[in-house]
């Protein structure tokens, strides 16, 4: 649209600034707790101008936890976020990429049935399947383990599904001028499929690696100890009790920490993202 | 270089036969044309010849080797598709180099191959480039590339010319004839245009539902169509097919609608035959109403600059046969009536139950 109307300009902005606002208000209190000591949050109101503790407060929760509740250290529970974040998208992308390259290009017996297979586990959401897997992993002794941390999420439909459209929109002819230039299967997989979905591993890495990072129920099963704890798991562990006996401005603190790699990898990735859409290589 | 040997070639898909029996033997640095209608089975048949498809019955052979059962890779052929199906993520010049990498060429080797094929192709400015960068005729001529590189036996081409504008086409039927001159390949190229069957090929084939209709140069194919079909689809406008049954000793064919039209010379010993008479349009040529042998009502013109295209209908009320006329000049017919007369060698006569051509010798 190029209407030039001043007070329509006016009002879509307000809305939108006003949008923007609300949505980030809760942020800010949060980072302006963090940097607060726990009496003056506690006061009423509460200060919304940040206080002088940020140091204090971040050099707490990262090496030692708090001292009501968990004590684990917020800058291990870092590392086992990054892992989970980590380890989660890239098994996720590389066993789908490959089952979805399988039932693509192959023919095998009872290929359909098994992509339906796997079409169907879509349809069930985590929680519903959680009580057999977390059952599975205790009698393979991976609680409290990366492994068990990690593997029950990487086996993915979703991934897998959107793989197989990505694949079946390259042409045929493609796969058959590999075969004429003398490639073999996954001669053609490395090097012309896998180039070919870099943009769609990309976005893929990006949504996964926030789904791990932000795991709250499976982690809270199968960790118990507080090693394994991961930041979001630590935040639920810190909160014991009453209002009153819990450090919030800790909490705040690691509640930012918790924030922050999943906003880094987006602002980061975002460039590739509309990279990928706007120059479609096919 | 390699000859290619086609010999009672089946193909079916589940129990629909598709290919029904094609033989043909393609010499040494022949070009041939397959040539048919879309869904003829000629595409199915070069696939075959390439080793995408499986060979349900016969055997193709390459330079003298059963290759039923090779892979592609393996049986020194080069394809060029349709859609060019170039590497998107490779510049120009891997497009070019992959077949060679993975046959373990040594570097140098490869170097001198893609740099020779850019110069033929005019390439060489080119070879940094993505093929998204490229108009259709570069990645065209890219496609060829990477199939000269190889140095096959046998190229095959897949309706390579469909996907560019008129122009471009004409250039690149030059580029190719060059081409295939310069190397003297053994060529099988697939099309369904008539034009590009005619002026590229040494030999043609026409296909029908999965028949060979005819095999010949494009002249032969031209000059003595073996059947209606053939007949039909070779030469623009179609050549005319008027079924009748001949009588009055052979020198008249009555044709629907109660039209008469007039054979050059009689043909006794076919006397009461049912059958189809064929004239090409460009064969008809205007006369008095005296000498003339047919007399279509005419319908409209069209004027092509050089030629005139004259289209009518034989018959009471223009329900007989249709008849189209190529008239050299300005030959601005009247409306109404067209005398049309044409010579004995330029008559074509067709059973009217088979549609195969009738020798009148």
């Amino acid at each position: 649209m190029v209407e030039h109307r001043p007070l329509l300009k006016f009002v879509s902005h307000a809305v939108l600034i006003l949008g923007a606002i609300i949505v980030a208000f809760p942020l800010y209190v949060t980072f302006v707790a963090s940097t607060l000591s726990l009496e003056e949050i506690l006061t009423v109101p509460m200060p919304l101008l940040p206080g002088n503790r940020f140091f204090e407060n971040y050099a707490q929760v990262l090496t030692a936890g708090t001292t009501t509740g968990s004590h684990a250290a917020v800058g291990s529970m870092l590392f086992n976020s990054m892992v989970m974040a980590l380890v989660v998208p890239l098994g996720k992308i590389s066993i789908s990429i490959i089952s979805a390259f399988a039932i693509v290009y192959f023919r095998f017996p009872m290929r359909n049935f098994f992509f339906w297979m796997i079409f169907v586990t879509l349809m069930l959401p985590v929680e519903v399947r959680i009580i057999p897997t977390f059952k599975v992993i205790a009698d393979l002794g991976l609680l409290n383990t990366y492994a068990g941390l990690t593997l029950p999420l990487i086996a993915s439909a979703t991934a897998t599904f959107l793989f197989r459209q990505f694949f079946m929109t390259i042409p045929d002819e493609l796969a058959e001028a590999a075969r004429m230039d003398g490639a073999g299967p996954m001669r053609f997989f490395f090097d012309v499929v896998l180039p070919l979905s870099k943009t769609t591993m990309a976005a893929l890495f990006v949504i996964q690696f926030i789904y791990g990072w932000n795991q709250y129920l499976w982690p809270l099963l199968v960790t118990s100890e507080e090693s394994m704890y991961t930041t979001v798991i630590g935040i639920k562990r810190m909160i014991v009790g009453s209002d009153a006996a819990n450090e919030w401005n800790l909490v705040m603190a690691t509640a930012v920490l918790a924030m922050l790699p999943p906003a880094l990898v987006v602002v980061l990735m975002q460039r590739w993202f509309v990279k990928g859409l706007v120059d479609t290589e096919k | 270089m390699a000859k290619v040997e086609l010999r009672n070639v089946y193909k079916s898909y589940g129990t629909t036969e598709i290919i029904h029996g094609v033989s043909m033997d393609i010499a040494d640095g022949e070009f041939v044309v397959m040539v048919g209608p879309s869904g003829c089975g000629k595409s199915t048949l070069l696939r075959m010849i390439a080793g995408l498809e499986e060979i349900s019955g016969g055997d193709i052979a390459i330079d003298g080797r059963v290759v039923n059962n090779l892979e592609p890779k393996d049986r020194d052929i080069a394809m060029v598709f349709q859609q060019y199906a170039l590497y998107p993520h490779m510049s120009v010049h891997d497009n070019m180099a992959y077949g060679l990498k993975i046959r373990g060429l040594p570097k140098a080797e490869i170097e001198t191959r893609v740099q020779r094929a850019a110069e033929i192709l005019e390439l060489s400015k080119l070879l940094g480039r993505r093929p998204r960068e490229l108009s259709g005729g570069q990645r065209q001529r890219v496609a060829m590339g990477r199939a000269i590189v190889r140095e096959p036996k046998v190229f095959l081409f897949d309706e390579p010319l469909s996907n560019l504008d008129a122009k471009l086409r004409v250039q690149m039927r030059a580029e190719l004839q060059a081409l295939h001159k310069r190397l003297g390949t053994t060529t099988v190229f697939v099309t369904h245009d008539q034009v590009e069957a005619m002026t590229l090929a040494q030999r043609m084939m026409v296909m029908n539902a999965g028949h060979a209709e005819q095999i010949g140069a494009p002249l032969e194919v031209y000059g003595r169509p073996a059947s209606t079909f053939v007949a039909g689809f070779i030469g623009s406008p179609p050549m005319n097919l008027i079924p009748g049954t001949l009588a009055e000793g052979g020198a008249v064919l009555l044709a629907d609608a109660g039209a008469r039209v007039g054979l050059p010379a009689a043909l006794p010993k076919f006397d009461g035959r049912k059958l189809l008479l064929g004239v090409r349009p460009e064969h008809l040529e205007p006369c008095d109403e005296a000498a003339a042998l047919l007399v279509p009502d005419v319908d409209f013109i069209e004027l092509l600059g050089s030629d005139v295209l004259v289209y009518g209908h034989l018959g009471a009320d223009r329900k007989g046969a249709r008849v189209a006329a190529r008239l050299h000049g300005s030959m601005a017919a009247s409306d109404g009536h067209l005398a049309l007369r044409f010579t004995p060698k330029h008559m074509h006569l067709f059973d009217a139950e088979t549609g195969k051509r009738i020798e009148i010798e």
